[in-house]
């Protein structure tokens, strides 16, 4: 008997998912096209302020985004092995490998981008990034421009600290308009800012919808969907999805609906960046036993929030890798206490030695402050070789008997 | 009433039947990697010799790392929690248990109920598992059971440094090739595993009364280099290896 073919269900062309899938999608094809038009176009950092080069009306391209891209469709192994086998180390970010391979290769069928003109750097997020941007721009002899944003000991971010990023930032823009031609304007660059902190205040408020019981989403959704305020969060359509999704949360907990299917018995807060290679297995480990993934500082460290210039400097060294471990630590308290988290489950990522170095120390402290269990796996966010299912799963299983027990008492 | 544990491991699988969740009515260890051969095995030695029946068993819960595949289970546990209940039932005192099985080290922490409160395992490394002793007993020629009597010779355990199962395999040819005696390289393997679980250990928080479960736990060179790690006393059960299979049967019967 013929077996009937599984259909995909229809997504509605109007609903935030598709709008926000079409955003990603029309990020790279708007590089393509202006590659094609003579433009220059960049590589650009995630944390890189994206309101410069959207601004200046440049075309950029997510060598990060790319890379989890790749990971997720499988392609990581292959990409890590190319470099690898170039010299690079196994025990860098796989993200650098991936991209690095890409650089050399110029194609992968998982994910394609156009080569750039010059690269974007920042080093707000890891400082592996700027031997990794490094590499790029010799290799490629194109111009790279580097912003330096140090790691913060304090809780704010200091006058001296500020200026020291505002002129980098305006040394940026200066050579990119030197490189590119472009004329930097201020007008242009209000709406900008406008734009990206509507995109950021949606997004932030539809994130937050998680506070209710049941979420009004399944947490794995919000790794797809802030790959838009990675890449697009200047950009208008961006800001009026992210408002779509947010009216969306809002009236799926007016209706008592989620997009978390089946019951949601226990809610968690995931940290480190997802474990993209494995991302099914590590969804579906969780959803068999009734866990949604409610919150991760992941997904929130992508909406910035702030009224001038000087706020725009302060934003982007107040992102989760650059701060200190008790702002950092008292940011997830937040978080798990806003959304009434009952475990915390640690991705040890070993591409990420900064974020996964300082987690062993937070995440004991943030168990101890919220009163809930706390457990680690091993894996990687784009090298499939450091991740085993069985592994994972007898820590996902002692994790929820200890939430189920505590539901007991 | 009956019920009865599966404990399907890396190498070996275990089974426990439990009359009323207390009395041990039978047990059996094949040693199998994971799989049904030594499942069914395990079981039908318990069955056999306790002379009952599948059918008489109310409720059969399975744990390890082969559970997923043992369809016979009524639930699958993690045996996180079934070495907790295990060694609770037979040291109520106990607060922290380590458990050192062949593939993976688990110090669990237990409240005054027996309840699982946190755990912590090992990291993707073999170093620090029942597996980095087995590789070290094969390149001394040895039995993993002379593991025990060897280091028990030592009065100089020899450095093992390398926390790779790898790198420490050359270290311990190294060290046979410059005249080192078995004893001391044994000592120096079971030191080496200790030192990395009791690592582990500290993170979670060392609460005593402390117990090793796990088959690791009958081999004293490891034990007693745990308990100079830790500064602690360590007990452990003559049964330290059935523990997984005795507290999912536990478990079977609290689900009645």
């Amino acid at each position: 008997m013929e077996e009937a073919k599984k259909q995909k269900p229809t997504v509605d062309p109007n609903s935030a998912k598709a709008r926000l899938g079409s955003i990603a999608a029309k990020a790279y094809s708007d590089c393509v096209e202006a590659k094609k038009r003579g433009e220059l176009i960049g590589w650009c950092a995630s944390n890189f302020p994206v309101e410069i080069p959207e601004t200046l009306g440049l075309y950029v391209c997510y060598p990060e985004n790319q890379a989890a891209g790749i990971a997720a469709r499988g392609g990581g192994e292959r990409m890590c092995s190319e470099s690898e086998g170039d010299g690079y180390s196994n025990d860098i970010c796989a993200y650098a490998r991936i991209s690095l391979a890409y650089m050399k290769l110029k194609e992968a069928p998982e994910q394609d981008m156009p080569q750039p003109d010059f690269v974007l750097c920042c080093n707000n997020i890891c400082n592996c990034m700027i031997k990794w941007y490094e590499n790029i721009a010799k290799e490629l002899n194109i111009p790279m421009i580097m912003i330096d944003i140090p790691f913060n000991p304090d809780y704010e971010v200091s006058d001296a600290m500020t200026a020291y990023i505002r002129n980098q930032f305006w040394d940026a823009i200066h050579q990119l308009e030197e490189i590119t031609g472009k004329k930097w304007s201020n007008e242009r660059y209000e709406e900008v800012r406008k734009i990206s902190g509507r995109s950021s205040r949606a997004w932030l408020e539809a994130t937050a919808t998680a506070k209710y019981s049941p979420s009004p989403f399944n947490g794995f959704d919000l790794l797809n969907h802030m790959a838009v305020m990675v890449t697009a969060r200047g950009k208008l359509e961006a800001a009026e999805a992210m408002e779509t999704l947010l009216q969306e949360y809002k009236d799926n907990h007016e209706k008592g609906e989620s997009t978390f299917k089946g019951e949601e018995k226990y809610r968690i807060m995931f940290e480190g960046i997802a474990c993209w290679p494995w991302l099914r297995a590590t969804a579906t480990g969780l959803k068999s036993r009734g866990i949604n993934m409610v919150t991760t500082i992941y997904a929130d460290a992508f909406g910035f929030i702030y009224d001038d210039f000087d706020g725009m400097c302060r934003a982007y060294a107040n992102v989760p890798n650059c701060m200190n471990i008790e702002h950092a630590r008292d940011k997830r308290t937040k978080l798990c206490k806003d959304n009434s988290v009952e475990g915390l489950l640690v991705h040890t990522n070993r591409s990420c030695k900064l974020w996964s170095g300082f987690m062993s120390e937070m995440s004991r402290q943030i168990g101890e402050e919220c009163g809930i269990p706390v457990v680690s796996f091993d894996g990687d966010q784009a090298d499939p070789r450091n991740f085993s299912e069985a592994q994972y799963d007898t820590r996902v299983q002692g994790l929820t008997e200890i939430m189920e027990a505590n539901k007991e008492i | 009433m009956y019920t009865l544990g599966v404990d399907i491991g890396s190498t070996t699988s275990k089974a426990v039947i439990l009359e009323d969740g207390e009395n041990i009515v039978a047990s059996s260890i094949v040693i199998a990697t994971v799989g049904t051969a030594g499942v069914e095995e395990a079981v039908k030695n318990v069955l056999n010799f306790s002379k009952l029946e599948l059918n008489d068993i109310k409720v059969v819960v399975a744990t390890g790392y082969g559970r997923m595949n043992y369809d016979v289970a009524d639930y699958k546990v993690s045996e996180l929690t079934c070495h907790a209940l295990g060694v609770h039932k037979e040291f109520p005192n106990v607060r922290t248990v380590i458990d050192i099985g062949g593939q993976d080290a688990k110090v669990i922490s237990l409240a005054a109920n027996g309840k699982m409160t946190n755990f912590v395992m090992n990291d993707k490394c073999a170093a620090g598992t029942g597996r980095f002793l087995d590789v070290m007993a094969n390149i001394l020629n040895l039995d993993i059971q002379d593991l025990e009597v060897e280091a028990l010779k030592s009065d100089n355990p020899a450095n093992i440094s390398s926390t790779c199962t790898v790198f420490a395999e050359s270290e311990v040819i190294s060290q046979l090739a410059t005249g080192r005696n078995i004893p001391d390289l044994v000592a120096g393997i079971c030191k080496s595993v200790a030192v990395r679980v009791a690592a582990l250990a500290k993170r979670v928080g060392i609460v005593e009364e402390v117990c090793m479960s796990g088959g690791v736990a009958k081999n004293s060179g490891v034990r007693n280099a745990m308990s100079k790690e830790l500064g602690v006393d360590i007990v452990f059960s003559k049964d330290a290896q059935l523990m997984g299979a005795l507290g999912a049967a536990i478990y079977g019967f609290k689900k009645l």
